[in-house]
């Protein structure tokens, strides 16, 4: 039974001189692969070049503040309640005498932490925010990790600074001794994405 | 009140269910008493305190026939918690569109000062006002001038008051007057600058003013040793007791992990406790080896707390079921009905003869289907 035309039948009939020597063969075999230089690229150099997202996209989250530079999250909960993947965990304290710069709310979120191996990116959390204090962002994706303590986020990382620039994508990489990575930036790989 | 004794019971028609009840019963111990979604919300009115009541206006009811005697329906609404009932007496709670519109309202009044600080509140969750204005009320407010303000004042290292959320239900003040022998605290000043307040700074450190927490229907009395530690629907209850010396000792923990965070007493459905606690047991007792462990309190399914746990009483969606099986309709082409392996009576037995086939005789002639 033939479950394709594209079955070769196979033969043990000795070979020509043509085939014995190799040499067309690579030569074909090579040409295939120049003819791929000049092609266009299918890859990108991840994550130093990415991909454009729709507008909508939810990706690495991001803890606001107000206009005055005060955090808006007052622990309230409710992120955490919505959240289908139970990934958000906080633990909240009483605004002290002085602190009102600091915080917006009587009640603020001491420490705020978001696993980002639990979470499904289903933006609830978002949807969820009384005080318009988390959201995904939608031209940043969570960055890869060598290891677990890397995965959950806390304030450091999630919290946008004083004059609203947004924190850093996390820790930089950890090379070891037996990875065999070639940084890309480097070796001149690096190229912006055609549009 | 023994029932059983009373010659004779008063028969009530509440939103067209019937209860007996004695006389002297008020609407809403009746509503009570058949119990579901047709009992009226309460915000003041609490059971075990003599004379609350009649303040908040949330238990509105129309009654539709004063009795049997004198059927003619009372012109106003009438607050169902202080209202005894008559013999024959209809009301209408839920049925009745004008006493929905007036909650409403009431929401509006009671919410005009209210700081709807609930991210903040630790009452959120367990709290009436938010039950209520869930059920109740509008989703937006139309209140934009200022909402009144208060110097905060310091009654005591175990209690909370944040004068801005309370709704003057005077709860705390009976439950201070009735189960305390000294009251320190009260409601000062009149209208709109009533607050509850203790006039010269003074601590209310009475041993059982600790309950004042568990009878306040907001978070204007909120416990200060479970401050801001963990938003309740997080928290588990579990029942226990103790053996102590000036009070019953049964309540209910409220565990997060191994952690006792806080300590109320037991509340029956209504909210209301059930027995009253002294401040040893719920401010100072916070080790699961103080206590003796009953089990886990059962939560309501429809209850917030519920929320993350798969509990057994999962409530159907009965809504959609209900409107699935009025809007069922036979299907004309289908020969059988699939609910019973009837041959539909709409269907023509030629267009079955067609449709089926001879190889299918038993299904085209119905006295074949008879016997099935």
């Amino acid at each position: 039974m033939r479950l394709s035309d594209r079955a070769k039948d196979v033969s043990d009939k000795n070979m020509s001189f043509a085939e014995r020597i190799y040499l067309p063969a690579i030569a074909t075999g090579l040409g295939v692969t120049i003819k791929h230089f000049f092609k266009k690229k299918v890859t990108i150099q991840y994550p130093e070049v990415q991909r454009p997202v729709s507008p909508n996209f939810r990706g690495l989250h991001v803890l606001k503040r107000d206009d005055e530079g005060r955090e808006r999250c007052t622990a309230c909960g409710l992120c955490a309640l919505s959240c289908p993947a139970e990934a958000i965990s906080m633990v909240a304290e009483e605004r002290k005498k002085g602190e009102e710069h600091l915080y917006r709310e009587e009640k603020y979120a001491a420490v705020y932490e978001i696993n980002m191996l639990r979470c499904i990116f289903c933006g609830f959390c978002e949807e969820a925010c009384p005080k318009q204090a988390i959201y995904l962002q939608s031209d940043k994706m969570a960055p890869a990790f060598y290891g677990r303590e890397e995965v959950i986020y806390g304030k450091d990382r999630l919290l946008e600074s004083k004059d609203k620039t947004r924190p850093t994508d996390g820790p930089k990489r950890r090379l070891t001794a037996t990875d065999t990575y070639i940084d890309p930036i480097a070796v001149g790989y690096n190229r912006q994405l055609k549009k | 009140m023994e029932q059983t004794q009373a010659p004779e019971l008063h028969k009530v028609t509440i939103d067209g269910k019937e209860v007996m009840v004695a006389p002297g019963t008020s609407i809403l111990q009746a509503a009570r008493a058949i119990g579901g979604e047709l009992v009226p919300p309460a915000m003041c009115y609490y059971k075990p305190l003599k004379a609350s009541g009649g303040k908040c206006r949330a238990c509105l009811v129309k009654v539709a026939a004063g009795s049997a005697k004198d059927p003619r329906p009372m012109p106003k609404l009438v607050a169902s918690c202080i209202t005894p009932v008559q013999d024959g007496m209809v009301v209408e709670n839920i049925t009745n569109p004008e006493v929905l519109e007036t909650r409403k309202g009431i929401v509006e009044f009671l919410l005009i000062n209210h700081p709807l600080d609930c991210p903040v509140c630790d009452q959120a969750g367990e709290c009436d006002l938010q039950n209520f204005a869930f059920s109740h009320g509008a989703q937006t407010t139309r209140y934009e001038e200022d909402r009144r303000v208060f110097d905060k004042i310091d009654i005591g290292p175990y209690i909370q008051l944040h004068m801005t959320r309370c709704i003057l239900c005077y709860r705390c003040v009976f439950t201070a007057d009735q189960i305390t022998n000294q009251r320190v605290h009260g409601v000062l000043k009149r209208g709109d600058a009533a607050e509850i307040g203790t006039y010269i700074a003074n601590s209310i450190d009475n041993d059982f003013s600790g309950n004042v927490i568990d009878v306040c229907p907001v978070g204007a009395l909120t416990d200060k040793t479970f401050r801001f530690k963990q938003r309740v629907w997080f928290t588990k209850p579990v029942d226990a007791h103790r053996d102590c010396p000036t009070c019953s000792g049964k309540v209910t923990l409220w565990y997060r992990g191994d952690e006792v965070l806080r300590t109320t007493a037991r509340k029956n459905e209504w909210n209301e406790v059930e027995e009253w606690i002294c401040n040893t047991c719920r401010f100072e007792k916070k080790r699961t080896s103080d206590w003796v462990i009953e089990g886990p309190r059962k939560v309501d399914a429809g209850s917030v707390i519920g929320a993350n746990h798969y509990l057994n009483g999962t409530q159907q969606a009965s809504f959609p079921i209900r409107v699935a099986q009025e809007g069922y309709k036979q299907i004309d082409d289908l020969p059988v009905d699939v609910r019973t392996g009837q041959l539909s009576p709409t269907a023509h037995p030629e267009k079955v003869q067609k449709t089926i086939g001879p190889s299918a005789p038993h299904l085209a002639d119905p006295s074949t289907l008879q016997h099935r």
